[in-house]
């Protein structure tokens, strides 16, 4: 692509040089997004630093045609931030300004560079913080939340990124700026804030967006409760979900899981039980003790064998811990494993695990599964051999068809990582074609070009090669975890 | 000269889609409870769906609950009811009628929105007849889904104007086992205010915080209802008041009496109006001057105005306007039914363009001021 190179150096009137990156040693770290190993080059990589400058590189990528891709930290598990070939990352990493905090109105508007932990981090001060928690809260940025409507352990009762997403100002891929939402709860007319989360990079970039914050819960009660077989947790959860409670966080973990992430981290869960479940009620306080009095009848009367309820903060901290590393952990046990994130409906969660494992004898692959049970989202971890010929295929196929039992139980493809490149190929079986040519018209008004993370999430177009092999190094520092 | 309008009754989704592919300028209505929404003016044709009604698939384990648009609320949450489950985003104008896709497409929801959100927060997935007649469905089944384009969202608040709605599935919650509201009298809108923004500070966990001008605030907590003498008094507390505990009977029918707008003419209009606590006192100074009565539910996110005669909606707008406000006439008589700064236009009308673009439903204008 030479024409395209020489093409690129025009960006210069937008970026000094040390702001734009096109020599293949620049380039290399962007090629994937680092947690699946789709790959990728672009032709170079801007690192913007204000809006201003997003938005004439936009309008300079339509006017040449070229596609772009707008990019946070890449830590997207569906492929969604891996760069269109021969096409301009915009990196957005250094567009993190907090614009504003209104502790009054409980909102903070930030540029889309800022790191999700960090708008907590800045909203303490106030007792308020930011609820969605994706387990890579640590280095993902809002942009990509945004993006991909990003979930985390807390979605039954707080929702999703989409639920916390106020007010948008996006410039669209032509370059036209808009702005809608804005600091109220409510709206009049379409939900235009709404709609334009979860569009996976294919909408354009979003520069402003204004954030709902949450007053802390002032009290917790954790619980972990240990079973004897992976289907009497799964009652559990059913007892507690039909009993009226309604509980910040439900999560399950297998054997294999919970075997790993004891030999990590130590969290003093029983090292022989088949599943483990973690509950935990927050809220007032008053509200909270009346509910947990409710809550321990009902894990008595299910028969767990081991149960430890956390006595302060620590305690808390201790249980989530060994929850929040197992996908890490299950690393030490296998270097590759690939992760799903299928939904069943919750009464169908018992069915569903037990024909994992029925696949995953049949296919000769490990499974271990941790997951958030509350909402039926599925993350089974497929751990194969890379170094095995034809193993990566195996697991591959296994995958897929864990991703064909969801939607066969009513489910969806994807309850949290979205569709990306990697399930893009599956997005039919969810969808009728009248359902996804609906989809391409939209985008087509709002990309007629199509250079918008041109060949995410809709089906068609050529994908990048899947190559995945062991850890990240964050992975292994335990600092990201695949959920 | 007016025009004849024609009212479509369908039967069948099939006949609805027919309907849309034949003809322009529909509007679509559901229990018609918001006639500025749902009646006609001239040239226009309406499509009535309330023969498009009943549950399609009620799951309690799973919280979710598809319905055709037709159903009413009232229908849907009996059936909720009988297994201690509710719509948290408690949908107004139920007694009146309002059904699901109306309740939908107004994006309406009500005080008990202050717990855990709003409409747009419990939609899952929609099916609905696009402008070219085609049925589309869009979100899932299941409570947690981020597959494909966010229709539902897009469809909540889209009044009948990108498509018209088929079918929805929402989150629902177990409702609470109980109730109990707390009235205090604060003396005055300001005093009012502060202790809205007091209570939302803290990790209270309110079923519902309502203010009626000048300075009365309702205050209702769920739960069991062995957790309320601590809780009610720690609300004392807090805001130095007594207050006056409603009740049983008396408070069910109290927010019952709030979310079927009982404190409003049904003769004169009726606005919906997103608010911040910022703008409260500037916004309620003016609607006392013009005599009009208001509601400010939720903690101050959502007012609601109301007089008899519509001659102020054009005042309202061009205040709304002023203080960079939105509104939604549900009641009164206007041609456009959003008042004030309409947001994102741009972005909207590539939608409909891409939904609609032979305007087979009615198109989005801008608002009064924006195009005078």
């Amino acid at each position: 692509m030479k024409d395209r190179a020489a093409l690129i150096k025009d960006l210069g009137r937008i970026f000094p040089p040390d702001r734009l990156l096109d020599s293949s040693a620049q380039l290399a770290p962007y090629e994937s997004d680092g947690l699946t190993c789709f790959r990728s080059r672009p032709s170079a990589v801007v690192l913007a630093e204000t809006q201003e400058e997003v938005i004439q590189t936009v309008r300079w990528c339509y006017q040449h045609s070229v596609p772009f891709m707008a990019r946070g930290s890449g830590t997207s598990l569906s492929g969604g931030s891996v760069p269109v070939a021969d096409g301009v990352v915009i990196a957005l990493n250094r567009l993190s300004r907090i614009v504003q905090l209104d502790p009054v109105e409980r909102t903070v508007t930030v540029e889309p560079g800022v790191v999700n932990l960090k708008v907590s981090e800045v909203a303490a001060p106030y007792n308020l913080y930011y609820a969605p928690d994706p387990s890579s809260q640590q280095i993902c940025t809002i942009g990509g939340n945004l993006a991909f409507n990003s979930g985390g352990a807390h979605c039954l009762k707080y929702g999703m990124t989409s639920n916390h997403v106020l007010g948008i100002k996006a410039v669209l891929p032509d370059g036209e700026v808009v702005h809608f939402g804005g600091p109220s709860l409510e709206s009049a007319g379409p939900d235009l804030t709404g709609f334009y989360c979860g569009n996976e990079g294919l909408f354009g970039v979003a520069l402003e967006v204004v954030l709902r914050l949450l007053p802390k819960p002032e009290f917790f009660r954790t619980v972990m409760a240990a079973y004897d077989s992976m289907e009497a947790a799964g009652n559990a959860v059913t007892r507690i979900v039909s009993s009226g409670l309604l509980p910040g966080a439900l999560e399950i973990m297998d054997r294999l899981a919970i075997k790993a992430a004891e030999a990590a981290v130590q969290a003093g869960y029983p090292k022989d039980a088949a599943a483990i479940l973690i509950v935990e009620l927050d809220g007032e306080k008053d509200a909270v003790e009346s509910d947990y009095i409710r809550l321990s009848a009902l894990i008595n009367e299910t028969g767990a064998n081991t149960v430890i309820v956390a006595r302060d903060t620590v305690e808390r901290m201790k249980i989530w811990k060994g929850r929040k590393s197992a996908f890490s952990a299950v690393g030490r046990l296998s270097a590759d494993f690939i992760v799903q994130d299928g939904v069943v409906p919750r009464a169908r969660l018992g069915e569903a695990l037990a024909e994992i494992e029925r696949l995953s004898n049949i296919y000769n692959l490990r499974v271990a599964n941790v997951f958030h049970a509350g909402d039926g989202n599925l993350h089974p971890l497929i751990l194969y051999d890379g170094r095995e010929e034809g193993a990566l295929e195996r697991a591959e196929e296994l995958a897929g068809k864990i991703i064909k039992l969801c939607i066969s139980m009513g489910g969806s493809i994807t309850g949290e990582h979205g569709v990306g490149l990697e399930k893009k190929a599956y997005l039919p079986e969810m969808f009728s074609p009248v359902d996804i040519e609906t989809m391409e018209r939209v985008r087509a008004q709002i990309d007629p070009k199509f250079i918008s993370n041109t060949g995410k999430m809709l089906p068609g177009g050529e994908a990048p090669a899947l190559v995945i092999r062991g850890l990240h190094p964050l992975e292994k520092e335990g600092i990201l975890s695949r959920e | 000269m007016v025009a004849e309008s024609t009212v479509f009754l369908p039967a069948e989704v099939d006949e609805a889609a027919r309907i849309v592919r034949e003809n322009r300028n529909l509007r679509p209505r559901g229990g018609g409870t918001k006639p500025a929404l749902s009646s006609p003016l001239a040239e226009e044709h309406v499509v009535d769906m309330s023969k498009i009604s009943g549950i399609l698939e009620y799951s309690p384990q799973e919280f979710t609950i598809s319905a055709l648009a037709g159903t009413t609320i009232r229908e849907i949450e009996d059936a909720l009811a009988e297994n201690g489950q509710y719509l948290p985003f408690d949908p107004p104008l139920a007694t009146a009628g309002a059904t699901l896709g109306g309740t939908l497409a107004a994006g309406l929801s009500g005080p008990g929105r202050r717990r855990f959100g709003g409409i747009r927060d419990f939609v899952l997935g929609v099916r609905f007849i696009d402008g070219w007649g085609n049925v589309v469905l869009g979100g899932g089944k299941v409570v947690k889904n981020a597959a494909g384009f966010d229709f539902p969202k897009l469809m909540a608040g889209s009044l009948g104007r990108l498509g018209l709605l088929t079918e929805a599935t929402f989150k629902v919650f177990p409702r609470p086992h109980s109730t109990i509201t707390l009235e205090v009298d604060c003396g005055s809108l300001a005093q009012a205010l502060t202790g809205i923004n007091y209570l939302n500070s803290l990790s209270i966990d309110l079923e519902a915080l309502d203010l009626i001008p000048p300075g009365r605030l309702y205050i209702r907590i769920g739960g069991f209802a062995d957790s309320f003498p601590k809780r009610i008094k720690r609300l004392q507390e807090l805001l130095e008041h007594e207050g006056r505990l409603l009740e049983n009977e008396v408070e069910s029918q109290f927010w019952e009496q709030t979310k079927e707008f009982s404190w409003s003419s049904p003769e004169g209009f009726l606005v919906k109006i997103p608010m911040t606590l910022a703008k409260v006192e500037k916004f309620d100074e003016a609607m006392e001057n013009y005599g009009l009565a208001r509601c400010y539910s939720s903690g101050a996110c959502l007012c609601w105005v109301a007089g008899k005669d519509s001659r102020h909606l054009p005042d309202i707008d061009s205040f709304l306007h002023s203080l960079d406000l939105t509104g939604l006439v549900l009641r009164g008589n206007v041609d456009y039914p959003i008042l004030g700064a309409q947001k994102g236009l741009g972005f909207l009308r590539r939608i409909k363009e891409a939904l609609d673009p032979e305007d087979r439903f009615l198109s989005f204008k801008e608002t009064i001021s924006e195009s005078s």
